[in-house]
C-alpha cells in the first residue's frame, strides 16, 4: 500500500516538521511494516511553469519527426516574450496548455536544463512529460496536456503536487484495513495521539426501492450489496489533476473519471467498487455462485470458464464480473469518444455503483483458481469493513457528481444480510499475562478503544470489536492490540527457567561426530540441493527397479530437469567434485551427511486432519504414513591426491581403498565394526566396490557401499580418473551400535610375535583369511595386523601371499615359545581349512 | 720368579720408582690431553690405562714387593693410576659433548619447509554454525528436536494456525510433491516451509513444560541468487510451559545474540503478524558490522544493513493458543513463546559472506578455512 503523506494528513493533523521518515518510525513502532519511503519531487526546482502553444513548426529531415515551437509562459520567463522550444513529442496541438521547464531548473535525477543548440535551433528549455519529472505512468505516452482552465504562467511543481514523499507498507495478512488511507490514517492517529478525522463518517441516505434492482441469491458469499445510480454525467469530464496525482502516487493509473473515482474511493475507505454503465446492464443485478461451464470474459481480455464455487455478479445475459475479483468486459465503462462527423462526445453517461461485501475465503478461491489477483480481491481477501460500504457508495456518488455534473438518483439500493458484531470476553489482566507487564487495567481498556472497540466490565472486558477489525478473534488478539500500541520496544527482558535438560541425544552426538571425524579424516563438508533427475541415474548406470529409481517428485521443481528429490547422496557430491575440478582444484575430498527420501511406493494422499483437537495417534500415524522414509545418510567423493608429493616424498592418490576406509571412520564413531565384503553395484566398477555389512538384532543388514566408480560412469559424468565414492545409511549404522563400549583389559605380560605368510587363491578375500586366522588363534590373539600382500612367480599363478604379524599375550602369564607357536599353528590350520592357505615356506 | 731377597729395596725397582710413575703420569696426562678425537683417545687409553700400559705393568710388580713396601707402592700407583682414569673421563665426556654438538649441527633442518602432506578437512560452516547456536540453548537447559523435510501440508500449515486459502499460506513459495493418484498439489505433502511443524510435531509428541530448539534444511522456491536460496536453513525455537511472556522471549533473545554475537548486542521487537503466534513480532538485532553508526550517515555507509542500524533476524511471537489445540496442548493453562530465523543470512554477516551462492556450491576455497569449528 503506497500512502502519499500528503493525502494522509488530510486525515490526521500530523506535526508540520514531521518528515517521511519520521512517520515509517512511528508506523513501525505500531507494526505497519513500512519497507521504503519515497521521496518524489527531490531535487527538483523550477522554473517549472504551465505555457500555452502559441505555433508550432515542422522540422524535416530528421531522423524523428521534430518540432519548433513558441509557447507563452506568461510573465514566468522574465520578459513576457513567446518561449522558443524544441519538442521531439507530437501528442499536442496549438492552443495546448502543457508544462515547460525553463533553463536554470533542474530535473530530477540531477537533470540541469539550460538553453542550448539542437536540430539546428536554439530550445530555451523543454515541454515535459510526466515522466521526466518523476511522476509515474500517466498513460500518455507523451508530453502532458493540461486542462484548458489552467491558468499559464503559474507554477508547475505545485500544480502538479510534484514534491512529496510516499509511504511504501508492506501490509500484513492480517492488517487488511491498513489497505486505505483510512485505516492507515487511524494507526498514525493513534501513534501521535493525535485525532483521526474519518473519512467514512458521511450522511447516506436510508435505503429505499426506488434503487436499482439487485438480486442476491448467495447471502452467505456476500453478505451485502449496495447499488447507486448517477445519471447525467458529461461523457467528457476528465479527472482533474489532484485526483490523478492521487492515483499516481499510489501507483495506479488514471483511466477515465468514472475508473479513478472508484480506486481512488477504494484507497481512501479500502472498500473495493464497480461502476456500471447502465446502459450496458439488461435487467436487475444479481449475485450467485456460477453454474458449472459458465464462461467470462474479464475486463483483462481473459476469457474464463468458471466453477461452481465462483461468486459472480449477473444480469439477465448472465455473468458481468467475477464478483470482489475483476469486472466482466460485457460492462465496461467507456471513456468518452468524439464522433468524428458530428464532434459529439459519445459515452458513458449513466452509472450504476455497487459496493459489495464478500466472503473472504471465496473470494481468495476464485482469485487463486483464476490465478487473478486484483486489487479488489487482496481487499476483500483480507477482509473489508462492511460497514464502510454504503459510506463508500455515497464518496463515490458525491465525487462523481462533483466532477463530473451528473444527478444523484434518489434510489438507493441496500441489501444486508443480518450480522452482529463481534464480542470477546477477556479478563482485564490477560494483556498483562501475555507480556509480563504491569499495564493495568485502565490502559487496556484506553488502547483498545483507540483500536476501536467497545469496552464494558470491570474485571472481565466485554469488547466488542469494530468492524474493519476481522482480525480480532481471540483474546490473544486484543493482547497483542494493547502491547503493540504500548510499544514493543517497552517490554523488558527476562528469562524463564526450564527444568533441566538432558543436552544431546546419541543420535545428534553421532551426527556430530559423524561430521568432525570425515573432516579430520581430510574430507572437506559440502551441502549439496537435493534436486535430481532421471538423467543422472542414467549417467550412474542405476537399473531400472533400483530402489534408488523411486523417487520424490516436485509439482513444481526450479528446473524441469530436476524435478526429483535424492535417493543418493553421490550425484550432489560429484556434482560440487566436478564444480571444483573445473575451477582447477584437482586433488579432492568431500563429504556430505543428509536426508535422502525413499518412498516406499505405498504411501497414500496425506490425510487433512483437524485442527480444533489433537490428532489421534492413529490418524497422526496415518498421516505419517503419507510421508516418505527419510534416513540420514553420509557420503564422500574423493579423486586426485589424498596425499600430496612433496620434499619429503612421493604422494599417495585416492583410492578405492580411502572410499572403503571413510566408511569404517563413519562406523568407527557409531562404535560398529563394519564387515567389509565384495560387492558389485552402480555406480562402481565392479571388480573394485564393496559392500559395507552390519548386524541389527542378529540380522545381518547392508548398510552402504564404497569404491572406484564405474569407468562408464566416469565417462558420462565427465569425472576425473578414478574418481572414487562411498555412501553409507547413518540410521542404519546407529541401528547397529551396541551401548557403551566396554572397556579392553590391558595385560602387561610380554607380548610374544609370530609372522606367518599364506599363500591363497587369489580370488580369496583377505577379510576371509583373517576371520579365520581369527577363529583358530583363539583367545591368545591380542592383535593381527596384515602386512603385505605379495603375487607374482614365486607364489605361483593365480595365487598371492598374505603376510600377517600376530601378537599373542595372556592375561596372566608370560607366554612361552611353544604356547605362541601352537597358537600360531591353530590359527594357520583354522585358514586352511576355510579358505585353503598354505603357509608359505 | 726368584726366592724373596729380603735385602730387596722396593725403590730399585724401576717401574715403582715415585720419578718413574711421576714420568708415565706425565706421559698418560698429556696423550689424553692430546687426543683430538673420540678415535684418538681410544688409542691413547689402550696405550696409556690398558692392561698392558706402564702403570699397569708397574701395579703388577708391586705383589713381588716385600710386605712393608707393598702399601708404600701400591698408594703411589693407585693415585697415578686413578689420575689418569680421571682424566680420561673428562676428556671423555669433553670429545663427546663435541660430537654431539658436531651431529647436531649437520642434523640441522629447514624448519621453515611446507608440510601441506594430507591437507585438512572442514565442516561445512552453516553445520557447525546450527551446532554453536544449538549449544546456547542446550546450555539453558533446552533440547534439540529434529524432523523431516518433506512433510505433511497439516504440520507445515494447519496445525499452525495457516488455514486452507488464507492468504498467508501464499506468502510462503511453497514446493509441492507429487502424489499417487492425485494431481497438481492435492497429495497433501510439501517440501518443509520453515522450521516450524517441527513445533506442531514435539507439541504433539511431548507433555509441557516443552523447551526444544529445531535446526534444519527448509526449502522455498526461490531461484538461488547472491541473497535466496530455494535450500536454505533455519533454528527454531519453542517454549511452552505455565506463565511464560513476552518479557521471556526479549530475554531469550536477548541472550541468544549476546552469546552469538558478544555482550553488548540488544535485540528490538516490531509487530508483524504470523499465524502461528499472537502477538507476533519481527526481531531485529544491533548491525554486528557498523553498530548503529552508519545511521543518517553517509560518509560511513554500511552495506550489512543498509545503514538502518538493525538486521531482522527472524519472525517471533507467543505460540497462538490456536496451535497448542491443535497439538493437545490445554491453552487455558499453558502459554509459550517460538522463534525461526534464517541461519544463512545471520552466517552471511557474521563471517562477511557477500555471496549466498558460496555457501551452496561445495567449493573447498570457502569451505576450508572454516575448520571444525566456528
Amino acid at each position: 500500500m503506497r500512502v502519499p503523506l500528503s493525502w494522509l494528513r488530510e486525515y490526521v493533523d500530523l506535526p508540520a516538521t514531521e518528515t517521511g521518515r519520521d512517520v515509517q518510525t512511528k508506523l513501525v513502532a505500531v507494526g505497519l511494516e513500512v519497507e521504503t519511503v519515497e521521496k518524489l519531487g527531490e531535487g527538483l526546482t523550477g522554473p517549472l511553469v504551465v505555457g500555452q502553444v502559441l505555433t508550432i513548426e515542422e522540422l524535416e529531415g530528421f531522423k524523428k519527426p521534430i518540432r519548433f515551437c513558441t509557447v507563452d509562459v506568461g510573465d514566468a520567463n522574465g520578459t513576457g516574450e513567446p518561449q522558443e522550444i524544441v519538442c521531439g513529442a507530437r501528442n499536442f496541438a496549438v492552443g495546448d496548455k502543457v508544462v515547460v521547464v525553463l533553463p536554470g531548473a533542474v530535473l530530477p535525477g540531477d537533470f540541469k536544463i539550460a538553453a542550448r543548440k539542437t536540430y539546428g535551433k536554439k530550445s530555451h528549455g523543454m515541454i515535459c512529460s510526466g515522466d521526466e519529472l518523476g511522476m509515474g505512468d500517466d498513460g500518455t505516452d507523451g508530453i502532458i496536456v493540461l486542462p484548458p482552465e489552467t491558468e499559464v504562467g503559474s507554477d508547475a511543481i505545485a500544480l502538479l503536487q510534484l514534491v512529496d514523499e510516499v509511504l511504501d507498507i508492506a501490509v500484513t495478512p492480517d492488517r487488511g484495513y491498513c489497505l486505505s488511507l483510512r485505516g492507515v490514517a487511524r494507526e498514525a492517529a493513534t501513534a501521535y495521539g493525535l485525532p483521526l478525522r474519518d473519512p467514512a463518517l458521511l450522511d447516506v441516505p436510508p435505503p429505499n426501492s426506488a434503487g436499482y434492482a439487485v438480486k442476491v441469491s448467495d447471502p452467505i458469499g456476500c453478505g451485502r450489496f449496495t447499488a447507486r445510480t448517477v445519471s447525467g454525467l458529461n461523457p467528457e469530464a476528465r479527472s482533474p489533476i489532484w485526483l490523478q496525482r492521487r492515483l499516481q502516487k499510489a501507483g495506479m493509473r488514471p483511466v477515465s473519471l468514472a475508473v479513478d473515482l472508484t480506486n481512488y474511493v477504494m484507497l481512501e475507505l479500502g472498500q473495493p467498487l464497480h461502476a456500471y454503465d447502465r446502459a450496458t446492464l439488461q435487467g436487475p443485478i444479481g449475485v450467485r455462485r456460477a453454474t458449472g461451464g459458465e464462461k467470462i470474459t474479464t475486463l483483462d481480455g481473459v476469457k474464463r470458464v468458471l466453477d461452481t464455487e465462483d461468486l459472480v455478479i449477473t444480469d439477465d445475459r448472465g455473468p458481468i464480473g467475477l464478483a470482489g475479483v475483476m469486472g466482466g468486459a460485457n460492462t465496461e465503462i467507456a471513456r468518452g469518444v468524439s464522433d468524428p462527423e458530428t464532434g459529439e462526445v459519445r459515452g458513458t453517461t449513466d452509472v450504476v455503483i455497487e459496493a459489495a461485501h464478500f466472503d473472504a475465503l471465496s473470494i481468495a478461491r476464485t482469485a487463486r483458481r483464476h490465478k487473478l489477483s486484483s486489487e479488489a480481491s487482496r481487499r476483500f481477501e483480507r477482509g473489508v469493513d462492511p460497514q464502510a460500504a454504503s459510506a463508500a457508495a455515497q464518496r463515490t456518488v458525491d465525487l462523481l457528481v462533483l466532477l463530473a455534473g451528473g444527478t444523484a438518483e434518489p434510489g438507493v439500493t441496500e441489501i444486508v444480510s443480518p450480522s452482529a458484531p463481534r464480542t470477546l470476553t477477556i479478563p482485564a489482566s490477560h494483556p498483562d499475562e501475555v507480556a509480563g507487564v504491569e499495564y493495568g487495567r485502565e490502559t487496556v481498556v484506553r488502547r483498545l478503544q483507540q483500536v476501536g472497540c467497545d469496552v464494558y466490565g470491570q474485571d472481565e472486558l466485554v469488547v466488542t470489536v469494530p468492524s474493519w477489525r476481522p482480525d480480532l478473534t481471540d483474546p490473544n488478539d486484543l493482547a497483542e492490540e494493547v502491547i503493540r500500541l504500548e510499544g514493543y520496544e517497552n517490554l523488558p527482558s527476562t528469562l524463564p527457567l526450564p527444568p533441566a535438560g538432558r543436552g544431546l541425544t546419541e543420535r545428534q552426538r553421532l551426527h556430530r561426530r559423524v561430521g568432525r571425524a570425515l573432516a579430520g579424516a581430510g574430507y572437506v563438508e559440502a551441502l549439496n540441493y537435493p534436486f535430481m533427475g532421471a538423467a543422472v541415474l542414467d549417467q550412474l548406470g542405476i537399473e531400472a527397479g533400483d530402489a534408488r529409481r523411486r523417487t520424490v517428485t516436485l509439482v513444481n521443481p526450479l528446473s524441469d530437469e530436476e524435478p526429483d528429490l535424492r535417493t543418493t547422496l553421490i550425484p550432489g557430491l560429484l556434482g560440487a567434485l566436478r564444480r571444483n575440478d573445473g575451477r582447477g582444484t584437482h586433488d579432492l575430498a568431500l563429504f556430505e551427511t543428509g536426508q535422502v527420501f525413499l518412498p516406499t511406493g505405498d504411501e497414500k494422499p496425506a490425510v487433512r486432519l483437524p485442527v480444533d483437537r489433537r490428532p489421534t495417534d492413529e490418524e497422526i500415524a496415518e498421516l505419517n504414513a503419507a510421508l516418505p522414509a527419510q534416513p540420514r545418510h553420509a557420503a564422500v567423493v574423493l579423486t586426485g591426491a589424498r596425499e600430496q608429493a612433496g620434499w619429503w616424498g612421493k604422494g599417495h592418490p585416492a583410492t578405492w581403498a580411502d572410499a572403503v576406509e571413510a566408511g569404517r571412520t563413519v562406523a568407527r564413531e557409531a562404535g560398529v565394526e563394519l564387515t567389509v565384503r565384495q560387492d558389485q553395484l552402480a555406480p562402481w566398477h565392479p571388480g573394485r566396490c564393496a559392500a559395507f555389512v552390519v548386524t541389527v538384532g542378529g540380522a545381518e543388514e547392508v548398510v552402504g557401499h564404497a569404491g572406484e566408480l564405474h569407468p562408464r560412469v566416469i565417462k558420462a559424468l565427465g569425472l576425473p580418473e578414478r574418481t572414487c565414492a562411498m555412501e553409507i545409511d547413518l540410521d542404519r549404522v546407529e541401528a547397529a551400535a551396541d551401548g557403551p563400549l566396554r572397556a579392553p583389559r590391558i595385560s602387561s605380560f610380554p607380548v610374544a610375535t609370530q609372522d606367518v605368510a599364506l599363500i591363497v587363491d587369489a580370488s580369496v578375500p583377505a577379510a576371509a583369511v583373517e576371520t579365520a586366522l581369527r577363529s583358530g588363534a583363539g583367545e591368545l590373539l591380542e592383535s593381527l595386523r596384515l602386512f603385505d600382500v605379495f603375487s607374482g612367480e614365486q607364489v605361483g599363478a593365480g595365487k598371492k601371499s598374505l603376510a600377517y604379524a600376530l601378537r599373542f599375550r595372556a592375561a596372566d602369564r608370560t607366554l612361552t615359545a611353544e604356547e605362541a607357536s601352537a597358537a600360531r599353528d591353530a590359527a594357520v590350520a583354522a585358514a586352511a581349512e576355510h579358505t585353503g592357505a598354505v603357509l608359505r615356506g | 720368579m726368584s726366592a724373596p731377597n729380603k735385602s730387596y729395596d722396593p725403590v730399585e725397582v724401576e717401574a715403582l720408582k715415585p720419578e718413574e710413575i711421576a714420568r708415565r703420569t706425565d706421559e698418560a696426562l698429556a696423550a689424553v690431553a692430546a687426543a683430538a678425537d673420540l678415535e684418538a683417545l681410544r688409542e691413547v687409553k689402550a696405550a696409556h690405562a690398558g692392561d698392558r700400559s706402564p702403570l699397569a705393568l708397574a701395579n703388577r710388580e708391586i705383589g713381588a714387593l716385600p710386605p712393608h713396601a707393598k702399601a708404600d707402592a701400591g698408594k703411589r700407583v693407585g693415585q697415578a693410576r686413578g689420575r689418569v682414569n680421571q682424566a680420561f673421563k673428562a676428556r671423555q665426556e669433553e670429545l663427546e659433548a663435541e660430537r654431539d654438538a658436531r651431529v647436531l649441527v649437520e642434523e640441522a633442518v629447514d624448519v621453515t619447509l611446507p608440510f601441506d602432506r594430507t591437507p585438512a578437512g572442514a565442516r561445512h560452516p552453516l553445520a557447525s554454525f546450527m551446532e554453536r547456536v544449538a549449544d546456547v540453548f542446550v546450555a539453558m537447559g533446552y533440547e534439540v528436536a529434529e524432523g523431516p523435510e518433506v512433510e505433511a501440508e497439516w504440520f507445515n500449515f494447519d496445525a499452525l494456525n495457516f488455514v486452507p486459502d488464507h492468504p498467508a499460506r501464499q506468502m510462503q513459495d511453497t514446493f509441492f510433491v507429487q502424489g499417487e493418484g492425485t494431481k497438481g498439489d492435492e497429495s497433501g505433502v510439501v517440501l518443509r516451509t520453515h522450521t516450524s511443524p517441527v513445533q506442531a510435531r514435539t507439541l504433539v509428541d511431548r507433555e509441557p513444560p516443552v523447551y526444544v530448539v529445531c535446526p534444519g534444511r527448509v526449502y522455498r522456491t526461490d531461484e538461488l541468487d547472491a541473497t535466496h536460496s530455494p535450500v536454505f536453513h533455519q533454528i527454531e525455537l519453542l517454549a511452552v510451559d505455565e506463565g511464560l511472556t513476552m518479557a521471556d522471549l526479549k530475554g531469550t533473545l536477548d541472550h541468544m545474540v549476546q552469546a552469538l554475537f558478544g555482550p553488548d548486542m540488544t535485540t528490538r521487537l516490531r509487530p508483524n503478524y504470523f499465524p502461528f503466534t499472537e502477538p507476533s513480532a519481527e526481531m531485529d538485532m544491533v548491525c554486528y558490522v557498523c553498530r548503529g553508526a552508519s545511521v543518517g550517515n553517509p560518509d560511513r555507509p554500511c552495506r550489512t544493513c543498509s545503514s538502518e542500524g538493525w538486521i531482522e533476524l527472524g519472525g517471533c511471537g507467543m505460540v497462538n493458543p490456536r496451535v497448542l489445540t491443535a497439538c493437545g496442548v490445554d491453552p487455558e493453562k499453558y502459554s509459550g513463546f517460538a522463534f525461526g530465523f534464517g541461519i544463512d543470512r545471520m552466517l552471511m554477516f557474521r563471517h562477511n559472506v557477500e555471496d549466498m551462492r558460496d555457501m551452496f556450491e561445495g567449493d573447498v576455497r570457502f569451505t576450508r578455512p572454516f575448520g571444525m569449528e566456528i
